[in-house]
């Protein structure tokens, strides 16, 4: 045995070395050197052939298109979280452990069958889709299939980050608040949301990284009309079947900076607000 | 009446977590509701504050029927047993809550907010705290600021919630005199919740005892501990050993234990009798065991002894050299009162009256 003192609770150095070891690896080998390839490849023939590829007319469409549906989707997803959230940690109903159950529907349905769903539903053949085309509605194949497509798939992410906390800090503020002459509206606004502003932020960050990147449930619902219902992930794939590489690694940095920036906001709001990820602390 | 709860019951599933309380409390009066856990005081607290709703009764405030009401429109200050300061709020923010609350007509303008809350502060003793956060104070301040927060939309009725449990003992016994002091000087009727009986005992004019659901008495301290009207009061306050016995043609028999037997007017059958450190009296003799001897107040010396299987709290009569730890001794009772079967009551005597032992 080893002389040194070593806690009881810590294992072998050697161990210890091997474990963080292996983990750095796997980190490396799966998060960032696929990270890495993609900036690598996108600029293989240099940054003014990347911009061509990204600034070409059906790349632009599919960044503007992206950003639409990001723009419409974490809004609503913002109030609808933060509701679920509310009412699942502040309220009793009966069907409570139901709903907890629901909102994590979307992470463990395959997003092919979040959009298949949607088609059934308000595809041409679909339930309301004699409805919807006597009046010239079209969903499917449309900006309103993207757009509920993507809010299926992100819901989660805002209700799963604000409600363990809002669990956590329990009701007595609310009832303090109440006691002192606090209607409803008032107490949710100045003591509910305050209490969770830096969690909400970080979900809110997270949801719109997943919108934005969001590949399967929005494959199915759009149709792949080019410059009309391309989103960036999308017009990725197309190029990238089509063999232009350089185009398609290009759009794909832009789409990864996009996701690294979003979680470099994160990290800097958790050191900013001294609390660590997952806003559960 | 400051508060006049008739006849109200709550029900939570089967239990009932009030079963037919009622209560009055006059302006001004300092009402402490003391019970075990489970017994229904912090439910009937919830209730006066509306934050907990009844099935059936009448709740009045301030000679308003606030059955219904909810908690914003009664203008009841809580002190919650964790204090539940808003965490994301300043000291100063947390005390001006109540009042920024208000509707736009009857809000207080910026500057008299400012000078109320600090006022408050002062009344509180921490003005120095008003930047501070609710993480960066101690337990004491804590509660200062979320008494002065309760204070701060100038309640007629102040409900404190378990609000000494988290400060240690010896801020403790100097946080409730301030406490009551700080009640005497506003005039408005407190009912404080409490499971530690001489915090109610020191704290209130009247003490409600509450066991399942109900109160089964609210008397001054001094009645409960002279004229306990149930076994269960005579058992949960004061420091009463509770010794069960048997009552054979007016006398209580304590066999197995090495007690003399004492008269009692209560009809044959199985009884409990409780008495009190002061009604035991430990003498030299045999039958049972000094298990500790100190040096108590006021020139009297305490002991424990332990007769038989009960364990008893003593006063060693007369005092002297015999008394040693472990050695032998004799237990005899000045008095004790005597529960019987349906609630019956009575007080007990020794059989004789015996040289020394006078009371």
């Amino acid at each position: 045995m080893s002389a040194r003192f070593r806690p009881a609770h810590a294992d072998a150095p050697a161990f210890n070395a091997v474990l963080i070891g292996a983990a750095l690896a796997v980190a490396f080998m799966l998060l960032v050197l696929p990270l890495a390839a993609v900036f690598v490849e996108a600029l293989r023939r240099g940054l003014p052939v990347a911009l061509d590829a990204i600034v070409e007319e059906d790349s632009l469409a599919a960044i503007r298109l992206t950003l639409v549906v990001a723009a419409i989707t974490v809004p609503l997803n913002l109030v609808g979280g933060v509701a679920a959230a509310w009412a699942v940690a502040k309220c009793d109903f009966p069907g409570k452990r139901l709903l907890v159950t629901l909102i994590e529907l979307p992470f463990s349905v395959s997003p092919v069958i979040a959009g298949l769903v949607f088609v059934l539903i308000f595809g041409a053949q679909g339930w309301l889709g004699g409805w919807l085309q006597a009046r010239d509605i079209q969903v499917i194949f449309a900006l309103p299939g993207l757009v509920l497509a993507t809010v299926f798939v992100t819901f989660p992410f805002v209700a799963r980050t604000v409600m363990p906390l809002m669990q956590e800090q329990g009701r007595e503020e609310e009832e303090a608040a109440a006691t002192l002459g606090a209607t409803g509206f008032q107490t949710f606004w100045r003591v509910t949301l305050p209490n969770v502003k830096w969690a909400l932020l970080s979900g809110v960050l997270l949801c719109n990284a997943r919108a934005m990147g969001e590949f399967g449930a929005v494959s199915v619902v759009s149709g792949h009309i080019r410059g009309e219902t391309n989103t960036m992930p999308l017009h990725v794939e197309i190029l990238y079947n089509e063999y232009q590489f350089a185009g398609a690694f290009a759009v794909a940095a832009l789409l990864a900076l996009l996701g690294l920036v979003t979680l470099a906001a994160k990290s800097i709001l958790e050191r900013l607000s001294g609390r660590p990820s997952g806003g559960a602390a | 009446m400051t508060v006049s709860v008739e006849n109200v019951h709550r029900r939570f599933g089967a239990a009932a977590a009030l079963d037919g309380v009622s209560l009055e409390v006059a302006p001004g009066e300092f009402v402490a509701l003391l019970g075990p856990s489970g017994s229904g005081k912090t439910t009937l607290l919830r209730v006066l504050a509306g934050l907990e709703g009844t099935d059936a009764g009448r709740v009045g405030i301030g000679g308003r029927d606030m059955t219904g009401v909810p908690a914003r429109e009664r203008g009841v200050g809580v002190v919650f047993q964790h204090y539940a300061l808003f965490r994301h709020m300043t000291v100063f923010d947390n005390v001006a809550f109540g009042l920024g609350v208000r509707p736009r007509a009857e809000r207080p303008t910026r500057a008299e907010t400012a000078r109320r809350v600090r006022e408050l502060l002062e009344l509180v003793r921490i003005p120095e705290l008003e930047r501070r956060y609710p993480d960066q104070l101690s337990g004491g301040q804590r509660q200062r600021v979320a008494l002065a927060r309760a204070l701060a939309i100038q309640p007629r009725l102040l409900l404190l919630d378990e609000p000494f449990g988290a400060l240690d003992a010896l801020v403790r016994k100097e946080v409730r005199r301030w406490v009551r002091r700080l009640h005497d000087e506003l005039g408005i009727a407190t009912i404080l919740v409490t499971h530690d009986q001489e915090e109610a005992m020191e704290m209130a004019d009247r003490v409600a005892v509450m066991e399942r659901g109900r109160i089964v008495q609210c008397d001054a301290p001094s009645a409960l501990l002279d004229a306990p009207a149930t076994a269960f009061v005579a058992g949960f306050v004061g420091e009463a050993a509770r010794i069960p016995c048997a009552v054979r043609h007016g006398v209580a028999h304590f066999d197995p234990l090495p007690l003399p037997p004492m008269r009692v007017a209560l009809p044959d059958g199985p009884a409990q009798a409780f008495v009190r450190p002061h009604e035991t009296l430990a003498g030299p003799g045999e039958g049972a065991v000094l298990r500790l001897v100190r040096a108590g107040t006021a020139g009297e010396a305490r002991a424990v002894v332990e007769a038989g299987e009960a364990t008893l709290d003593a006063l060693l009569h007369p005092q002297g050299a015999w008394a040693v730890r472990g050695g032998a001794c004799r237990v005899q009772l000045r008095a004790a009162q005597v529960f019987g079967a349906a609630g019956a009551q009575a007080r007990a005597l020794p059989l004789v009256e015996r040289a020394g032992v006078r009371a």
